[in-house]
């Protein structure tokens, strides 16, 4: 009997605090900053603070075990004058640009074929997501041992099949290296473009093709001033995001090459480790790593202003 | 029960719980029953000694002092990773393994144990100079000796008879012109000029202090661009092209071994993990005659230059991290491990690839069972440290680190850049480091 006054007593009350939460969330200024409030707190937890703590250490000495003391830009003026780091900036230009635009090309050719209709349309399409789907490092140590300066299977074959009589130096030499990295990436790489353009392609309403073709327009009429022109914005956007995690890949590189031969496929998030992280340079790591920041700044600003004009068109 | 019956049992379970008790008993105390020492090492290259570790000292430490080991093994290039990530956020294994002389880098995150050291030194014939210009900072030792892997030239010997070469050469001339003629019959010397930990540094740095080369001098002035590393490079570069296998740039520790083992090259520097490899698997590993490769391998100490002979063996070492709950224990563990009874077991198993890091180990009678393995006996007495020869401290680990003295090398093997400009470049990436 108590205790089934208690319970009693206790119902208008929930109703009274449901209520109101209830009216709380009825304002939209309210409900809005609810639902940001996680994702606030895990981008000040993961990417603010991170961010803040690795620019505080590239301002001040610190090496593992010694917090080190306030030194200004002097670790950005090392990483300026240190030709190891100039090498590092060159790779990492490089290593973008070429397989940015391999990623590009063969993601559209490969998005344009499978836009196609053809049978195991849809298990085609998942498959072609592997390499995008196993673990970098995984990926990159089976590359290794293909291109393995010994043991390379594909040496075996190109040797045995008769095209070269001397082993093809894919990882010994610094230029051969940097297109193995480079290949690696865009195999790596080319799913996401495909489907994300695919996914691009498939808002294009095939009316549009149908008139062009009516009026007379080729295949590559059709791509270039129907298909083209409206698949510019994804493209834009997928193309900003790879080259962001290309610009400051590691793994792919830290497992397939160390950074070597001689620093020759060094890229700067490699570099940076190597310095803060194996050779415990905490402050020198950091502000080399921040290397990067400007110029993926400028990228996504040059994107956002792009992306701003075409809306306003 | 009578009152002095009962009294008797009272001391008795008092006693059992005291000094007495522990000793009748057999069994460490409470306190220590409770502790767990984590340790990180590498992934032995002689996979026999990871499970002595595992099977023969977790039980035997869990049975003498009450400790739980927790052995935890990964890949050496990834170790100064783990400890700096240790260092920084105060957790991590109570002991971590550091090669070379990376305990220098993590001096002010580890625990002083000169106690040990200094017992052990004592009580078994004193430690190597070598491992102790690693682990000791201002007359502190940062960290504990484990064991040195000296780095000797594994060769082929039939296939230097064939060519008229019935010892090894002695000077660098004189390998540079058999390794020429051996590579011409698709035999070429192995060697890494990657950027790894072990065989890297053991080749490099020797053959840069044998022309005369050295990165400082005893103040530290760096004086590495002088002739005489000029020369030791000009004779690098015509030597890789005339006498190695190339792809021996992108090599790390492991590809010598395996090179060596399918019969592609004809010697390598190394640690004694190829021959004792070719020993475990003599069914496996076969001359082209069929007959067990390691009937056909031998050791010999890097070759001399103009200015002399020298050698740098990679010294294996057990850092206490100061961050650790358990440093006693960790401490403890150590002091167990090191008694002469303890160690052995890991030892023995080693074959002689990795020695111990005091003279009276050279006193072993394993010495006796093998003589292709006895030039591994006394190679802990020769070596020098990077840096030499200034201090062995964080300015010497900085530079290896940034593998500035094996680039130099590669990148005139390589054909990247001339001798004279690589010689250049490493200078001045020095004296960046030496300011």
């Amino acid at each position: 009997m108590g205790a089934g006054g208690a319970a009693g007593a206790a119902l208008p009350g929930e109703r009274v605090r449901i209520s109101r939460l209830t009216r709380m969330l009825e304002s939209q200024k309210v409900l809005a900053a609810a639902l940001l409030a996680p994702g606030v707190v895990i981008l000040l937890l993961f990417i603010a603070y991170p961010f803040v703590m690795a620019l505080w250490f590239s301002l001040t000495s610190i090496r593992v075990g010694d917090p080190g003391e306030f030194i200004g830009l002097a670790n950005f003026a090392k990483a300026w004058s240190d030709t190891i780091f100039q090498t590092a900036f060159k790779n990492t230009v490089f290593y973008t640009f070429w397989a940015t635009i391999f990623k590009l090309a063969l993601g559209m050719w490969l998005a344009l074929l499978l836009n196609r209709h053809f049978r195991f349309k849809r298990l085609i399409r998942a498959s072609m997501l592997l390499p995008f789907i196993i673990p970098t490092v995984l990926s990159a140590f089976a590359w290794r041992w293909m291109f393995d300066p010994t043991f390379s299977v594909i040496n075996w074959l190109l040797y045995h099949s008769g095209v070269i009589t001397d082993r093809l130096p894919f990882l010994s030499d610094g230029d051969w290296a940097m297109w193995c990295a480079v290949l690696v990436n865009t195999w790596r790489g080319m799913p996401f473009f495909a489907i994300t353009l695919l996914a691009g392609l498939q808002t294009i309403s095939p009316d549009l093709h149908e008139a062009a073709a009516l009026d007379g327009a080729n295949a590559w009429h059709r791509f270039w001033h129907v298909t083209w022109p409206l698949l510019i914005p994804v493209t834009l956007v997928v193309v900003v995001f790879s080259v962001i995690q290309t610009f400051s890949d590691f793994q792919l590189i830290y497992v397939l090459t160390g950074g070597g031969p001689a620093n020759s496929t060094h890229l700067i998030a490699t570099y940076a480790y190597q310095v803060g992280v194996a050779s415990g340079l905490l402050g020198e790591g950091a502000a080399l790593s921040l290397f990067m920041f400007p110029v993926l700044f400028a990228v996504v600003w040059v994107q956002l202003r792009f992306m701003k004009r075409m809306e306003g068109a | 029960m009578k009152r002095r019956k009962f009294l008797k049992s009272v001391g008795a379970g008092v006693a059992a719980t005291g000094l007495g008790g522990i000793l009748a008993a057999h069994r460490a105390p409470v306190f220590a029953q409770a502790s767990t020492v984590h340790i990180l090492r590498w992934n032995d290259f002689v996979p026999a000694a990871d499970k002595v570790l595992r099977e023969v000292y977790v039980p035997e430490v869990q049975k003498a002092l009450g400790i739980k080991l927790n052995v935890e093994t990964v890949n050496a290039n990834d170790i100064p990773a783990r400890a700096t990530a240790g260092i920084q956020s105060g957790s991590g294994p109570d002991i971590i393994m550091l090669l070379n002389n990376y305990p220098q880098l993590y001096a002010a995150g580890s625990v002083d144990v000169s106690d040990i050291a200094g017992e052990v030194g004592k009580a078994q014939g004193g430690i190597y100079d070598l491992p102790k210009s690693m682990c000791t900072v201002g007359g502190k030792w940062v960290a504990m000796p484990w064991a040195t892997v000296p780095a000797l030239l594994a060769y082929r010997k039939s296939w230097f008879d064939e060519i008229g070469v019935k010892e090894f050469p002695k000077t660098w001339a004189k390998y540079h012109e058999a390794g020429k003629k051996l590579k011409a019959a698709k035999r070429p010397i192995g060697q890494t000029l990657g950027h790894t930990f072990g065989d890297a540094p053991t080749f490099a740095y020797p053959i840069m202090w044998s022309y005369g080369g050295q990165e400082v001098d005893a103040k530290g002035k760096v004086v590495l661009d002088s002739k005489e590393t000029v020369e030791s490079v000009r004779f690098m570069t015509q030597f890789w092209k005339d006498a190695h296998d190339e792809g021996g740039l992108a090599w790390d520790d492991s590809n010598n071994n395996r090179s060596f083992l399918s019969g592609d090259i004809c010697a390598s520097l190394n640690g004694a993990s190829i021959y004792v490899a070719a020993l475990n698997g003599a069914d496996k590993f076969k001359t082209e005659k069929g007959a067990p490769l390691h009937t056909d391998i031998l050791h010999a100490p890097l070759p001399a230059g103009p200015k002399g002979q020298y050698a740098y063996h990679t010294a294996f070492t057990h850092m206490v991290m100061k961050y650790s709950k358990n440093a006693k224990a960790a401490k403890e563990f150590l002091r167990w491990a090191h008694t002469k009874a303890n160690y052995e077991k890991w030892v023995v198993v080693q074959k002689g690839f990795a020695v111990g890091p005091t003279r009276d180990w050279e006193k072993h009678p394993m010495w006796d069972q093998d003589p292709v393995m006895l030039p591994f006996k006394t190679a802990s007495r020769m070596g020098r440290h990077m840096g030499f020869a200034g201090a062995p401290g964080k300015k010497a680990a900085e530079a290896w680190n940034k593998y500035i003295i094996v680039d130099m090398y590669a990148q005139a093997a390589s054909g990247k850049m001339k001798p004279e400009e690589s010689v250049k470049w490493a200078a001045g990436e020095l004296r960046k480091i030496y300011t």
